[in-house]
């Protein structure tokens, strides 16, 4: 349905194959959370992997800082209808983090836990095969506090709700388990190029 | 939680049925929808318009009128220059156009519900209008809640739904209002004129008849960071504190 008047600012663009249906480009980085911004000193960060209840492994700051270093530039997509393209990132792969911990693929499923209580769900084969990583930096700068520094996961070809911020654990799960959003009416999986925003999508 | 909710959030079209000119900058569309749904105080729906190429805007808006089960919702959209879709609404949309709207949206900024615990609003610009349908739900439902709202905006012709919440502060026995006019001086001595600050949120939370147990705060991103913040300084649990960003 044509809507009466409107032409669109993008309209005719040919950023088709960068801009998933329904999203609009922004130059600015948009800030959307739940609540207040947590304050983590990097002293007190910890980040724990966990299958099913039993953690295996934990790192302090300094511990998760010295393991092996990725940079990724890629096109991010908001269920709230923004994309930005060429974002450029820097941290630690989760095949890396599982790595470090000596183990390959524990359960098909995960959970991201994070500091403000908020969790997301996303399956091993996003995560892994260098998909997705813990972010510590963002344009070369340490990750801003209120995009969810000091770390926040990033899986990029999924809605950025699946990005967590303030990330501080990942659990492993026999089966996908819905997290803070998926429970409050957002997709289960978010796949932006088949606009997965909402449960029945 | 709202799955009844979410089942429903399927597009549809709505009519404009009325638009209001509420400030300079902000107007209200009253959209009657075709097919109703019932929501909670809080939620939004997302709207979008399309060009006649298929080329689609999609923007979230709250939803300022209170639950009542009507067909009708009302938005209050503010004109940002330059911007894509709200200048559409202020300078395009007409009464009788169609708009392409799904909703209801949002499963975490909702209006508690039955309880007496006192709630802290705090909202600066259009970010009143999900306030706006707490406060108004609360007048409807008579629910037993004290109520303060502080309202950020730059002048007193700036604030939206103003007539009506000095009405509500003068009818209503348990809310109270204070404005914080960051371009103007303000007339009455219960407002403020500056910027929100911690001192300022302490001094409409001690308004209340006991300490807020829920606070909810909407505007702009850096807004709602130092509102946030100011409602953690009152000793609130983060959990207790709900924010809606208007993303810029
Ligand atoms: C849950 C939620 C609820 C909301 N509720 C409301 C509400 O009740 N009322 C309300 O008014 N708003 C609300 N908003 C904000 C609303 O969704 C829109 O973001 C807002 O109306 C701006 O949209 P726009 O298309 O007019 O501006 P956009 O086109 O999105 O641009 C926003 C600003 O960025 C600039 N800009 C960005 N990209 C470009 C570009 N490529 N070229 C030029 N300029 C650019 C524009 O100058 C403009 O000032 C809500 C947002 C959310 C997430």
């Amino acid at each position: 349905m044509a809507t009466r008047g409107f032409t669109g600012r993008n309209s005719g663009s040919d950023l088709s194959d960068r801009i998933p249906p329904g999203q609009h480009l922004v130059e600015n980085f948009p800030v959307l959370t739940a609540g207040p911004t947590p304050r983590i000193e990097p002293a007190d960060w910890t980040f724990t992997l966990k299958v099913g209840p039993r953690p295996i492994k934990v790192w302090s700051w300094s511990e998760f800082n010295a393991l092996p270093r990725t940079r990724m530039t890629r096109d991010i997509h908001c269920v709230t209808a923004w994309s930005k393209l060429n974002t450029a990132w820097e941290g630690v792969t989760i095949d890396d983090i599982l790595a470090d911990a000596g183990l390959s693929a524990p359960t098909p499923f995960a959970l991201a836990h994070c500091y403000d209580g908020y969790s997301t769900n996303v399956p091993l084969a996003d995560l892994a095969a260098g998909k997705a990583m813990v972010a510590l930096n963002y344009e070369s700068q340490p990750l801003p506090r209120d995009h969810g520094g000091p770390a926040r996961l990033l899986v990029p070809h999924l809605y950025f709700w699946k990005s967590a911020k303030w990330v501080n654990g990942l659990q492993f799960t026999e089966r996908d388990e819905a997290g803070f959003w998926e429970l409050r009416g957002y997709h289960i999986y978010g796949d932006p190029w088949r606009e997965q925003r909402y449960t029945h999508d | 939680m709202t799955d009844a909710a979410v089942a429903a959030a399927r597009w549809q079209r709505c009519t404009i049925d009325e638009i209001v000119a509420r400030t300079p900058t902000i107007k209200s569309f009253f959209l009657r929808l075709t097919q109703r749904f019932d929501y909670k105080a809080g939620q939004h729906v997302d709207i979008r318009l399309t060009a006649p190429d298929g080329y689609t805007a999609m923007r979230s808006y709250s939803i300022a009128s209170a639950p009542s089960g009507s067909d009708m919702i009302e938005l209050a959209i503010e004109r940002l220059a330059d911007g894509e879709v709200s200048p559409f609404f202020h300078d395009v949309a007409q009464v009788g156009d169609t708009i392409e709207l799904r909703g209801p949206l949002g499963g975490h900024f909702l209006w508690p519900g039955r309880s007496e615990t006192p709630v802290l609003l705090i909202g600066a610009g259009s970010g009143v209008a999900p306030l706006m349908a707490m406060i108004r739900y609360r007048k409807a439902s008579a629910e037993p809640v004290p109520v303060a709202l502080l309202l950020s905006s730059r002048t007193w012709n700036d604030v939206l739904f103003r007539d009506e919440l000095l009405e509500l502060e003068s009818s209503l026995s348990d809310f109270r209002l204070a404005l914080a006019l960051t371009r103007e001086r303000p007339t009455r001595p219960t407002d403020f004129g500056k910027r929100i600050d911690a001192p300022m949120v302490a001094d409409v939370a001690a308004r209340l008849s006991a300490s807020p147990g829920r606070v909810f705060v909407c505007g702009s991103n850096a807004f709602v960071e130092i509102a946030a913040d100011a409602a953690l300084g009152l000793g609130l649990k983060a959990g207790a504190i709900k924010t809606e960003r208007y993303g810029t």
